[in-house]
């Protein structure tokens, strides 16, 4: 198996692409998606200061360093989760990355700083651990981003995730979703703007992106989120990529070219609907709709809670 | 040779040389969802495996939307 560059060894084949790569030119042509992912749906300006959503996995460790390479500013942002021993060993990867390359990274724990946790949020809400755990990330890298002055907030979000999350919508037909799933979300009403770099790479690149580069990320699934909806998807979808490479790209971007701006309409009625009378978290200042937010009312729900050890479900409260 | 596999973390005894492409088609490990991985560095599909090697069979999909 030869490079396509270089006709050097290989070490990894994109059947995908029709491509193989010696580690150098599989790396640059990493570098090369994000960088054409970030000009085709305007991400970044060349002088924008990014704020990277970290979370010691792969995704996370390897956007923030190609944003670096390509010459971004960017800083991380980590919470502690407190998923156990898997949000202290995940976190521990965040901050190795950073202090070996002398980077800012910004933290938050959640019980430390907010009172509670993820699993017992979930215990509290009596709804799936991923529910309070991604309303609580996007509330806090939202938060940062615009106390911090940054100009956006850059996710790990990878093609598998994307292509996972519009089949997810494609399913049920929830065209309110499927008018939002853009790699962009601009900027609006005391919102950040978030992008998606990764999105023109799988996750079998991002791993190997991490291997070649020396970058030590958790590797274990969270406890959390084994067997959920979104995995199934992903495995589904790879049985279909393996007989027919290329798939996930095709359903994903021609999505994006041909099938996304027919479901706007139902996106823009649903914000809308949702902000008409978009005020102020009268206790954070976060944009909400409601008088506090439900970031806020998640703080509040769980502050009497008995916190969770995990594998424990109880419902017991102080 | 050895072959270590996550999510759960387990080591199988595997009879060598073997082809990468084999060895996951044995395991029904679709190609997609891992990396091999031998010392460190990643090895291709084509890629002829020893029996003294120490191979890891690395998942690559997470769970969080």
């Amino acid at each position: 198996m030869k490079c396509r560059t270089c006709r050097g060894p290989a070490i990894i084949d994109l059947k995908a692409h029709n491509a193989n790569f010696c580690a150098e030119h599989f790396l640059a042509f990493c570098r090369e998606q994000v960088a054409r992912a970030i000009k085709k749906h305007r991400m970044l300006g060349p002088d924008e200061r990014v704020l990277v959503a970290v979370s010691g996995g792969k995704d996370s460790l390897a956007v923030w360093d190609i944003l670096l390479e390509l010459g971004y500013q960017a800083d991380g942002f980590v919470i502690g989760l407190g998923i156990g021993e898997y949000s202290e060993t995940s976190t521990g990867y965040a901050r190795a990355f950073a202090s070996e390359r002398g980077l800012t990274l910004h933290e938050t724990s959640l019980r430390d700083d907010h009172g509670f946790d993820v699993p017992t949020a979930a215990e509290v809400t009596r709804r799936v651990p991923c529910s309070a755990c991604g309303l609580s990330k996007r509330h806090l890298f939202d938060k940062a981003a615009i106390d911090g002055g940054y100009d956006a907030v850059a996710t790990g979000h990878n093609l598998d995730d994307e292509a996972a999350v519009l089949f997810g919508n494609t399913l049920r037909w929830n065209t309110e979703y499927l008018g939002r799933q853009r790699p962009v979300l601009p900027a609006r009403d005391g919102f950040p703007r978030k992008i998606k770099p990764l999105v023109r790479l799988g996750e079998r690149e991002m791993a190997a992106y991490c291997v070649i580069r020396g970058i030590d990320y958790i590797v274990e699934e969270c406890p959390m989120a084994a067997g959920n909806k979104h995995l199934r998807y992903k495995e589904a979808l790879n049985a279909i990529e393996a007989e027919s490479p290329g798939s996930k790209h095709a359903f994903y971007h021609e999505f994006l070219s041909k099938a996304a701006d027919r479901f706007a309409d139902d996106a823009a009625g649903a914000i809308a609907d949702g902000t008409s009378e978009l005020g102020t978290c009268t206790r954070c200042g976060s944009p909400s709709s409601n008088e506090v937010c439900a970031f806020c009312l998640l703080v509040e729900r769980t502050a009497d809670a008995v916190p969770v050890t995990l594998g424990e479900r109880r419902g017991a409260r102080r | 040779m050895k072959v270590l596999l996550r999510n759960p973390r387990r080591e199988l005894d595997v009879d060598g040389p073997v082809r990468v492409d084999t060895l996951l088609r044995r395991l029904e490990i679709n190609r997609e969802s891992v990396l091999v991985i031998r010392s460190g560095e990643l090895v291709p599909g084509d890629a002829e495996l020893g029996d003294d090697d120490v191979i890891e069979i690395r998942p690559v999909i997470s769970g969080g939307a």
